[in-house]
């Protein structure tokens, strides 16, 4: 089996999880690398949508911002973030990916502050961006992150894109658009999904190297375990070839 | 309708409709030449105090010598729109030209990391701040634009960015779904980068669009900074290519290569080289402070700033870098 590092390790299971013909709203680092690795192998017609108005390009190589002109290039249209994220709010879009400081057991993702008050935070972060957009108007959520119990937390301090909200029902309730939602959390370790019902987070499956109590012991709340947990694929030699070759020369995101 | 849920941000614009419409009543409509200065255009159009709006997507097609600008004439006790703004809130930032900020994306330049100044900044509690997302503030700008108060939308619902907003939740008459309310933004003053325009405004731009279309139509009071000017003439040969009619506009400066070290669609590539630099002097505030001496504060006009950072050359490479070409005949 080929040697690897984390980071690519999580953007091959990532990229594995859009099937050809799928639409995808993507933000940049991991995510970008995930969607341009699927475009290279198994989703060769895949649709990618940037917020700032790229849609539908072949990347020839990684972005730097979402906005770039990468994110146009060979794209079948230039557009703007209003015609991007109403397509999105129509019900177009089947996947967004995302990342955040913190995750909790609802999916919910926190990439605003940490400590402090809304005024005068101890840590400020960016914001929504368009994440709590894309959070909200896709059908599923997929998160890439690397796993660690200070990321993984019980309850994020501050939720600034949704996930299950409080579980169960919740997310509906509070009026954000039916059969939404986080669908699977991939990391480092493992692959997640969330309970039908309760809508927690649990243990799909573990990759290669690891074991449960692993996963278990770096994240801060107690995991649930789907029915069946299989072992995560590991990346295949070509795979690994095209990201570190084509996708990401420069190492900007497998670097990390 | 009732209201079921509100933020408790604040709302640091008037969203009423009917004022706006008071403006735009009186704002001119002449064909006339707006050509001027950016320095000229910033002390005139934008004053101590007002709400003003960045065009293009942080370092993508923006008006980087209108943000320097503001740098340089010490404008004060602005509010800023945090929206999808990277390279230019840094700028800004490292002025602390604005101590009133809706928030959408702030701090970051994507995928090169954070900022350290704008962090420390927005870390201060010198800055009063609202949350939104970056469509959130886009439908803001769009309902300004409609001339209406605010148009419904579909996100923010059950989260800290809704807490923290200053929009409002109510069930929809129709349906009995629950739409988030975004309040109509109209800027005091926005500045946007476009690659062609005529003296009296009329905008070409190519490339994604952002939200710009909404912003110009939005604000009050309107710089465009544009690569080229063209004629009056080429404008009326294809009037579909016109993206922002001249009757929007309030100034037009000629500004080559005007949104570097950010990118500009089918011109030049974003110069990452510089761009870490400014976040490499930004760790430490005397490094900063002597880096903006030289890039802004002891700067005439922009022109210089292309020059003391690699002048024509560097505009040549960056902007085969913009068409992927492998150029063997550049530097050694």
């Amino acid at each position: 089996m080929a040697d690897f590092n984390t980071m690519e390790l999580m953007i091959c299971t990532a990229a594995r999880e859009l099937e050809d013909g799928a639409t995808v709203g993507v933000g940049t680092g991991a995510p970008c690398a995930a969607a341009m690795l699927s475009q290279k192998t198994t989703a060769p017609n895949l649709v990618i949508f940037f917020e700032a108005g790229g849609v539908a390009p072949i990347i020839p190589q990684m972005p730097i911002s979402v906005g770039d002109s990468r994110t146009t290039w060979k794209a079948n249209m230039a557009a703007g973030m209003c015609e991007v994220m109403e397509t999105c709010c129509r019900g177009f879009v089947d996947y967004t990916f995302l990342g955040g400081a913190q995750i909790d057991m609802y999916g919910n993702l926190n990439s605003t502050r940490i400590g402090g008050t809304q005024q005068k935070p101890k840590v400020r972060l960016p914001g929504s961006g368009g994440a709590n957009d894309f959070a909200s108007f896709c059908w599923k959520t997929m998160v890439i992150t690397a796993q660690d119990a200070r990321r993984f937390v019980e309850r994020c301090e501050f939720i600034t894109s949704p996930g299950f909200l409080s579980g169960g029902d919740s997310r509906e309730k509070s009026g954000l658009p039916k059969g939404t939602g986080p669908y699977k959390i991939i990391t480092n370790m493992a692959v997640m999904d969330f309970d039908p019902e309760s809508k927690r987070m649990r243990i799909s499956s573990i990759n290669h190297g690891y074991t449960e109590k692993d996963v278990r012991d770096n994240c801060g709340f107690e995991l649930l375990k789907a029915p069946k947990v299989s072992e995560t694929p590991p990346p295949t030699s070509e795979a690994l070839r095209l990201l570190r070759e084509e996708i990401d020369p420069y190492r900007y995101i497998i670097g990390r | 309708m009732d209201v079921i849920e509100e933020g408790i941000g604040r709302l640091f614009t008037d969203p009423d409709p009917d004022k706006a419409r008071e403006f735009f009543r009186k704002k001119s409509r002449e064909l006339k030449n707006k050509l001027t200065t950016v320095s000229e255009a910033v002390k005139t159009l934008l004053n101590d105090g007002d709400y003003f709006a960045i065009g293009g997507f942080g370092a993508n097609r923006i008006p980087t010598a209108v943000c320097h600008e503001i740098v340089r004439q010490k404008k004060k006790n602005l509010a800023f729109a945090g929206h999808t703004s990277t390279h230019d809130f840094q700028i800004l930032a490292g002025g602390k030209v604005f101590n009133k900020c809706d928030i959408a994306y702030i701090i970051g330049l994507e995928a090169r990391g954070l900022s350290p100044n704008a962090r420390r900044y927005m870390e201060s509690g010198e800055v009063e701040v609202t949350e939104w997302t970056n469509y959130a503030m886009a439908a803001r700008l769009k309902a300004a634009a409609m001339g209406i108060s605010f148009i419904p939308i579909r996100d923010m619902m059950g989260t800290d960015t809704f807490k923290y907003s200053a929009s409002k939740k109510i069930q929809c008459p129709y349906t009995k779904d629950n739409y988030v309310l975004a309040p109509a933004l109209y800027p005091d003053f926005a500045a946007i980068h476009v690659h062609e325009a005529d003296v009296y405004g009329n905008c070409r731009i190519r490339g994604i669009t952002i939200a710009d279309l909404e912003l110009a139509r939005a604000s009050k009071r309107l710089v465009i900074t544009c690569e080229r000017i063209i004629s009056n003439e080429q404008i009326r040969s294809d009037p579909s290519l016109t993206l922002i009619p001249f009757y929007l506009v309030d100034a037009v400066c000629e500004v080559p290569y005007g949104s570097y070290p950010g990118n500009m669609p089918y011109e030049y590539y974003s110069d990452e080289e510089h761009l870490r630099e400014w976040l490499t002097v930004e760790k430490d505030p005397e490094q900063l402070k002597k880096f903006l001496d030289k890039n802004i504060y002891g700067v005439k006009e922009f022109t210089e700033y292309i020059e003391i950072n690699g002048g024509l050359k560097k505009m040549q490479e960056l902007r085969d870098k913009e068409y992927l070409i492998n150029n063997n005949t550049a530097k050694k």
